[in-house]
């Protein structure tokens, strides 16, 4: 690892001025992305600023149609917390479901949305659900969030302060784990909002990152069933591909897990 | 026997210390002074050096000094060597090209060295290496050893034409040939083996040390075997003169082969440490380094055919292999796709004819080497994919296949060298179909079928030699070492007793079960026995612990010297009681005459020893034995191992309902400690069929070089495992001890492939089963069918 500076600011204010006078400064939620990569001398921020513990960043609040979960909140407490669990069960089992214990008790939910790896479980949630991104300086849409794989709309001094989800009828995410990192290969978040519309989010096997498989969309919304999409191929030329999945296979796997996540929001 | 002797589940003395955070390994040691090494690498898989300059990184704040291959290769310090001469067919010895420790002039693996940094932390000795600028001229790379034989292949070194290492050969090939031409069914196969990285838990490290004043090295290391690490430093790397070189292999977090060696590391950190004026210098591996430096394992290609008569019984073998050494050859690589390989081809079966043929090829890809196993997972691999699917050709029972073709009668001599000298392979076999419940299969098979799954079962009889070995035999194949064991055994004056052996003990429990053998001998508390290894300032000469040999040989060597010491104790008790030595027995820590109430405390005669007040007549005051063990023969452990596997056949995922290890390994000395060799050995080997795999790019990038992308078996990746033993004893040791540390490894990727391939009914697979792999395999499958 280079020499970096760190930094742990009181408030959200001073994280946001902390990153302003800095001259290459990165956000650090629970670190289990930066850090790594900082070990591997393949990043080399001049400061690094932790928000995780920022008292703006935490908390689960449960309105009436909707979870609010601050950024700093870990996987582990998604995983756990009760509100979550009855509210909407499919994101809770999606944290729950995240790397492993040591991940799930460092990493946050903002760190995860805000580095957008393809791989990762959430932005399938986030996407999944029609989720709402709350920053220090607006609100963003899910669909208007994500800009391809480990990009987003986010300015260099913004920082995710929540995230809303609305609660869904019924949801399910289903994935596929890279048998080595135990990423996702293929996951699909499956959800049937309140107002009807269906939506499903796919990660782990864009080529340019989450994605929403739009004909599996509308098939689903006439008729909520697995047998629904069984006749739904998926385009491997959108799909990315690895030494632990081709495009075909992929395309495969994003099916099944489709097909599963549907089964199980029943 | 007593309470704590051979047989007992004696818990592992040494976990106290392992599990509580207070073992001590190489890196945990810092001596003072301290300096630390990272090394320059070869990012090109193949590349001459053309310059290196180092002089931004030497005017670095921390850094001591930047040394290079030129600079070592100036030094006299001596190339790398294989120890094991094979010659070809022909005749002529094999091409072994140079491998200098760090690179003068040309790299030909991704992570050879060029260059060492040497700062006052790793951080400093790290921003080094990234100031230290080399020059390459980039060169084609080849990566497969077929690829390394094609017309126009990039030739590694002048002294290998044609990057053929050598063409040997095994058995009669004008025999086995009329044998296939003779025969009623052939079975013809092309059989993968994969390459593996052994990732052992605690990767390499070394921590050198020269005094100035008394022109003397200390080497702490994660070895093996630390005397051949201090002859082969001495001996042929010319670093420091064996008697000025004190090597320490302390606690090790693993082997699995990949420590045998004599790493450039090591000799550069001895040398480094010199060459500053004698400064301690560690160099610790990170997990990449290790993926690209460590010895690999398997990497073999092979075609073969297996002739069976009408009565189904197998009438020859013939085999062709070529293996992929990677780009320089590792201290016994020679010797692993030979004589560690071919000379099992007849497996557990009596086969007249067999003949081989392996050539072995340079390319640009990390060395390869022995790995736990070595050789004989490639045999076992090969015929039993071969019997099973004979069987399937047959249209017969594959456990009746094997059983109508088992050898019954022992001594059986194969036509591959090996004299297997007892066994039982049909017992291993009923017991195992009993455990797994053969004849309930097809009744799971259709359940499964209802939910969906394709059911399958697989079997595996894998033999091995083990215990190796004889040394005039290896001698005589051109093994440049003896492999026998040394022991002594020291008596204190108050009867507490240390065992000094030559083996090594990196994870397989010698701590306890060594002192268990002392313990049943005397009847003392296995609290008073302490082991002593690793140490060549401490310890006698010795060879080490690989190939299964520690409880065959090295065991074999302390119950030599327990014969010793117990007869001179008895020879005192003797004397001190009056009686005839022939009455005096040792038991439960007490020497007792036969037959009468007269006897005196173990401790009692050590000390008799010692004061040498009341000795007999011109008897030597003390009581310390030592004792060489060189074995007469290999041991044979042998068993049956049966898979029985769930797929999904939409996503290709692959789940072990069951597994079965039925083994015979002579006589076990704690089944406790045997039970986890088994449990760990099969880890390993279902990781090899169902997750494990290096890959290089055809570039020569190894594009598996961490955990993100090598895949690692993990606890639920595994089923629980039924472990089941027989002991028929080896008639070539005194306690008939086999070996088990590599069975599990050795016999299980056949019995996982096998079952795969029986559920999903296509036998073209190869290893790493991985989901995607099984389920192209069913797409194919069920799109033939659709043809035809």
């Amino acid at each position: 690892m280079y020499e970096t500076k760190y930094q742990k600011p009181s408030s959200l204010a001073d994280a946001v001025s902390a990153i302003g006078s800095c001259e290459d400064g990165k956000f650090l939620g629970g670190g289990q992305t930066l850090i790594p990569t900082m070990k591997q001398r393949l990043a080399a921020p001049t400061d690094v600023i932790s928000v995780a513990g920022l008292p703006e960043l935490q908390g689960i609040t449960v309105s009436g149609d909707s979870v609010t979960i601050g950024a700093g909140t870990t996987h582990a407490a998604v995983a756990g917390s009760v509100d979550v669990q009855k509210a909407i069960p499919a994101l809770a089992a999606l944290a729950g479901g995240i790397g492993d214990p040591q991940v799930r008790n460092m990493g946050t939910l903002g760190g995860s949305v805000a580095n957008n790896d393809p791989a990762a479980d959430y932005p399938s949630a986030v996407l999944g659900l029609g989720a709402t991104v709350n920053t220090n300086t607006r609100t963003i849409a899910a669909d208007d969030f994500f800009e391809g794989m480990f990009g987003t709309v986010l300015e260099d001094d913004e920082v995710i302060v929540s995230i809303s989800f609305p609660k869904p009828k019924r949801a399910a995410y289903a994935k596929f784990d890279n048998p080595a990192s135990r990423y996702a290969l293929a996951g699909a978040f499956v959800a049937e909002l309140a107002d009807g519309s269906v939506r499903v989010a796919v990660t782990g096997a864009g080529a340019d990152g989450v994605f929403r498989a739009s004909e599996m969309e509308t098939a689903l919304s006439s008729n909520f069933s697995a047998d629904a999409i069984a006749g739904i191929s998926i385009d491997a030329d959108e799909l990315m591909e690895d030494m632990h999945g081709s495009a075909d296979y992929r395309a495969n796997i994003v099916k099944v897990m489709a097909g599963r996540a549907v089964s199980a929001a029943d | 026997m007593s309470a704590q002797g051979i047989g007992a589940r004696v818990v592992r003395k040494e976990d106290k210390r392992f599990i509580t955070g207070r073992g001590r390994y190489t890196d945990d040691i810092t001596l003072p002074g301290q300096l630390y090494a990272r090394f320059v690498r070869s990012p090109h898989a193949h590349a001459k050096v053309k310059s290196i300059d180092a002089s931004a990184a030497k005017a670095m704040d921390g850094i001591v000094d930047v040394l290079t291959g030129e600079q070592l290769v100036g030094d006299g310090i001596g190339n790398i060597i294989c120890g094991w001469m094979i010659h070809s067919k022909d005749g002529s010895p094999m091409n072994m090209g140079a491998w200098p420790a760090m690179a003068p002039e040309t790299v030909r693996f991704v992570g050879e060295a060029v260059a060492v940094v040497i700062g006052r932390s790793k951080a400093i000795a790290e921003a080094g290496v990234e100031a230290v600028n080399v020059d390459w001229d980039v060169l084609p790379a080849v990566i497969t050893a077929a690829a390394a034989q094609a017309d126009g292949a990039p030739q590694l070194h002048p002294e290998a034409a044609g990057n053929l290492i050598y063409d040997w050969e095994i058995g009669e090939e004008a025999a086995t040939d009329e044998a296939i031409a003779d025969a009623a069914h052939v079975t013809r196969m092309e059989i993968t083996n994969n390459r593996l990285v052994p990732n052992a838990m605690e990767p390499r490290a070394a921590n050198a040390a020269y005094d100035a004043a008394e022109e003397h090295y200390t080497l702490y290391t994660t070895s093996q075997n630390p005397h051949v690490a201090r002859l082969v430093l001495s001996a042929f790397y010319q670093v420091a003169p064996e008697h000025k070189l004190r090597v320490i292999a302390p606690d090790v977090g693993g082997g699995f082969g990949s420590k045998i060696y004599i790493y450039p590391e090591e000799i550069v950190c001895l040398w480094a440490s010199m060459k500053i004026g004698g400064r301690p210098v560690k160099w610790t591996s990170d997990r990449t380094e290790a993926f690209l430096t460590d010895a690999h394992g398997r990497d073999h290609v092979s075609t073969a055919e297996m002739a069976f008569d009408a009565n189904n019984k197998i009438t020859g073998l013939k085999v062709t292999t070529k293996a992929n050494l990677g780009a320089y050859m590792s201290l016994f690589s020679s010797s692993v796709p030979t004589y560690l390989y071919a000379t099992l081809l007849s497996g557990q079966y009596n086969i007249p004819n067999i003949h081989a043929n392996v050539q072995t090829l340079y390319t640009n890809t990390g060395p390869v080497d022995a790995y736990r196993g070595a050789g004989r997972p490639e045999a076992s691999y090969l015929i039993e994919r071969m019997m099973e699917t004979a069987a399937r050709e047959l249209g017969v029972d594959p456990s009746a296949l094997r059983e109508a073709n088992f050898i019954q009668e022992f001594p059986h001599q194969t036509p591959v060298i090996m004299c297997y000298d007892a066994g039982d392979f049909g017992v291993s076999m009923k017991a195992a179909k009993g455990a797994i419940d053969y004849i309930g299969f097809e009744a799971r098979k259709e359940a499964s079928e209802a939910q969906g799954k394709m059911r399958g079962i697989g079997f595996s009889c894998y033999i091995e030699a083990c215990g190796i070995a004889p040394s005039a035999a290896v001698g005589s194949l051109g093994a440049g070492v003896g492999l026998w064991e040394s022991a002594e055994v020291r008596v204190n004056p108050v009867g507490t007793i240390e065992i000094l052996t030559g083996s090594h003990s990196h994870g397989q429990g010698h701590e306890t079960t060594f002192a268990q053998v002392v313990s049943d001998r005397f009847g003392l508390p296995t609290d008073n026995i302490q082991i002593v290894h690793g140490d060549t300032d401490k310890v006698q000469f010795g060879m080490g612990t690989y190939g299964s040999r520690s409880g065959a040989v090295g065991i074999s060597a302390i119950v030599k010297a327990l014969d010793k010491v117990e007869a001179k104790a008895k020879k005192i008790a003797a004397h001190l009681l009056e009686a005839d030595e022939g009455d005096i027995v040792i038991e439960d820590g007490e020497v007792k005459v036969s037959g009468t109430d007269k006897k005196l405390g173990w401790h009692e005669v050590c000390l008799g020893a010692y004061t040498a007040h009341n000795l007999p007549e011109g008897m030597e005051p003390g009581l310390k034995e030592g004792a060489f063990y060189d074995p007469a023969n290999f041991t044979f452990p042998a068993g049956t191992y049966i898979c029985e596997v769930e797929v999904d056949p939409q996503t290709g995922v692959t789940d072990i309902i069951d597994f079965v290890a039925a083994d015979d390994f002579g006589k076990i000395i704690n089944p406790m400690i045997v039970e986890g060799q088994v449990h760990g050995g099969l880890a390993q080997g279902i990781g090899q069929a169902l997750l494990e795999g290096a890959s290089y790019s055809d570039s020569g990038q190894l594009e598996t070089a961490s955990f993100m992308d090598y895949c690692m078996p993990r606890a639920d990746d595994l089923p629980s495992f039924q472990v089941w033993h027989h002991e028929t004893l080896s008639p070539s040791n005194p306690l008939g001890i086999k070996g088990c540390g590599e069975a599990g490894a050795i016999g299980s990727p056949p019995a996982v492939i096998n079952a795969i391939t029986n559920a999903i009914g296509n036998n073209d697979l190869s290893m790493p089963a991985t989901p995607q792999k099984v389920w192209a395999a069913i797409q194919a499958a069920s799109s033939a069918e659709a043809a035809e």
